[in-house]
């Protein structure tokens, strides 16, 4: 580039410094004005005793950190209704998260694995990653009228003799809790199959073929080269999935009609701020809940942004500029 | 001889492995598609038919459930999906858009709080969006817009996400020579970004367009909190309806008919763009 084109480019740049504000203003007037300002009234209700009872509006009066106390102290049966809806939360996702990344791993491995040679792959990946897009409501209600005492499922074992009562699956604790994290795992482990395989492809080959040769096999592979070299997708890919836990809420939701049954061992982070918002209006304690959720997956993001940051820091291979 | 023996023993090794990975391959296809299958099985049959057992197979009332289905009284199916495909449809090119120009705005000019504005974006591109879902819905009510599609369809503007995919996207295609070629063609900064830069990121922005309808399609926890007329209901509200309906009163046929129209655009969809759908998922996920 020559000189005078140079400082040509240099002065326009100064110019046009107008236009990047401009061109980023609708990001950040919508950002301001459907999350920021939002995320501010939210704390704010937090401090606030502001809810409805019948027709009365009771506040809204502050009442500094009351709701947090309230929150976080224990109600007529002794139970601390957060930590339940939290320890709900988390157990429900160790469900389907741990076998969704386990399985997904093994996928990974199967499909960029040269000496398997897997046919299909297209097909399998198409079928895998399928319910990731399907409504998570109508995914749920389909298992519902499938699960019910009067549903195919408890037909089928009816007639086959299996057991002579109808099972309702939807008020046993067990069997609530597996089909939430089988839904969940079946969304997932699809998408999370094909991000991991996208990671392992990114690795240099030269490196499985070294091991190869110098006598490794498939496990030492695996565990020596695979998953060190994967390590940063993989945890990118479990910090992601942790914040998609914790916003869990259309499956059980629609699964147990709100109310987390049988009682409320299957009420998520979520579903508790829900009920705050439906039926009470209840904004200070749903600002409480929302405030608790915030930290969480506030938390979570740091790890997250810390690891695309620094991806962002390394040099980059082509720069235009 | 010795030879032999092992690469005999490693082929019979390698076979055994083969064989169960692909049982595993199966039997995670047919986990997927099984209940799918159970839905449209169940939706060809009536309700006389569906409380008398089960059956694998086929039945003839497709026609019929749909037509019980679509004219349904107290659910409207065909307008939730009108309301879903209008609000989808809007979400689908505000988000695109607008993440493209945000991406290029910071990918191509240089300005004062261009790397705190980038950094920004990133920090809460993972903040869920239930958590300020409290001070939104308070001021939705104060501004009188619920019952209204504008604040299910503003807010996408701002998808950081969506930016992020985007600025990842203009980072490995789009060469600055194009964008300098065409200010020296006296083009302006704006119509440069509409007439040159978007048809390069034509890729990009259809596969997002695709992942936000989707996502704004199966949408449920804010819609359901600010839409409660009947004429306003997207179809996620709808069928969360049909499940705090006594169940038992009703008709299954038109239940499984509900949910097979829930999901049925999306389906059609995904199989017909599958391929480049799957990778699209990657694209703009963290690259080494």
């Amino acid at each position: 580039m020559s000189k005078k084109k140079e400082n040509e480019l240099k002065t326009r740049g100064v110019s046009n410094a107008k236009w990047g504000y401009l061109f980023i203003l609708p990001f950040f007037v919508a950002y301001t004005l459907c999350t920021l300002i939002p995320q501010l009234m939210t704390f704010y209700n937090s401090l606030f005793m502001n809810y409805r009872d019948g027709l009365t509006q009771v506040g809204p009066k502050f009442v500094g950190l009351e709701n947090y106390i309230k929150l976080f102290s224990p109600d007529n049966t002794g139970t601390i209704g957060i930590l339940k809806y939290f320890g709900n939360t988390i157990i429900l996702w160790l469900m389907g998260a741990v076998p969704q990344i386990i399985v997904a791993l093994l996928l990974a491995v199967f499909f960029t694995s040269y000496r398997l040679n897997i046919k299909g792959q297209q097909f399998f990946k198409t079928v895998i990653y399928m319910p990731n897009l399907i409504m998570a409501s109508a995914f749920s209600m389909l298992f519902f009228v499938l699960f019910s005492p009067v549903g195919p499922v408890n037909q089928v074992l009816l007639a086959s003799g299996w057991i002579n009562k109808a099972v309702d699956f939807l008020n046993i604790k067990i069997s609530v809790r597996v089909l939430i994290s089988l839904m969940n795992f079946l969304m997932w482990f699809g998408n999370t199959t094909i991000l991991l395989m996208a990671g392992i492809q990114g690795i240099d080959q030269t490196l499985f073929e070294a091991a190869q040769i110098d006598g490794a096999n498939s496990w030492q592979i695996f565990s020596r080269v695979t998953l060190p070299l994967l390590s940063p997708i993989l945890v990118y890919t479990v910090i992601t999935a942790m914040i998609g836990g914790i916003q869990m809420f259309d499956v059980p939701q629609i699964l147990t009609k709100g109310i987390g049954m049988p009682n409320r061992t299957s009420m998520t982070m979520v579903m508790y701020l829900n009920n705050y918002l439906t039926t009470s209006k209840n904004y200070g304690m749903a600002g409480a809940v929302s405030v608790v959720l915030f930290i969480v997956s506030a938390v979570l993001s740091l790890i997250v942004y810390n690891s695309l940051s620094a991806q962002y820091r390394k040099p980059k291979r082509h720069r235009k500029y | 001889m010795m030879n032999d023996e092992q690469s005999r023993k490693a082929r019979i090794q390698l076979m055994i492995t083969r064989v169960v990975v692909y049982a595993i391959l199966i039997f995670l296809t047919f986990l997927c598609l099984f209940f799918f299958y159970m839905l449209i099985i169940n939706s060809t049959r009536s309700n006389a038919e569906l409380q008398a057992g089960f059956s694998a197979l086929p039945h003839g009332h497709f026609i019929e459930n749909f037509k019980n289905a679509w004219t349904d009284a107290s659910i409207n199916i065909p307008r939730g999906m009108l309301n879903s495909f209008i609000i989808a449809s809007c979400c689908a090119v505000l988000t695109t858009y607008f993440s493209a120009l945000t991406a290029y705005g910071i990918h191509i000019y240089d300005f004062k709080l261009k790397k705190p504005a980038f950094l920004f974006i990133m920090a809460v591109m993972m903040i869920p969006p239930q958590v300020s879902a409290v001070g939104f819905i308070q001021l939705m009510y104060k501004f009188k817009l619920t019952n209204n599609f504008l604040p299910l369809i503003v807010p996408s503007i701002a998808a950081p996400i969506v930016f992020f995919y985007m600025k990842q996207y203009m980072e490995s295609v789009l060469p600055i020579e194009i964008v300098e070629s065409a200010r020296i063609d006296g083009a302006s900064e704006f119509r440069t970004f509409n007439q040159i830069v978007l048809p390069v990121m034509k890729p990009a922005i259809a596969v997002q367009m695709i992942f936000s309808f989707v996502q704004s399609w199966n949408n449920y926890f804010i819609p359901a909190l600010l839409l409660d007329k009947a004429e306003m209901k997207t179809v996620p509200i709808m069928i969360a309806q049909l499940r705090s309906a006594d169940y038992s009163k009703f008709d299954m046929g038109k239940v499984y008919m509900f949910i097979l129209l829930a999901i049925l655009p999306v389906l059609i969809v995904y199989l017909l763009l599958s391929r480049f759908i799957i990778r699209g998922v990657t694209a703009g996920a963290v690259k080494g």
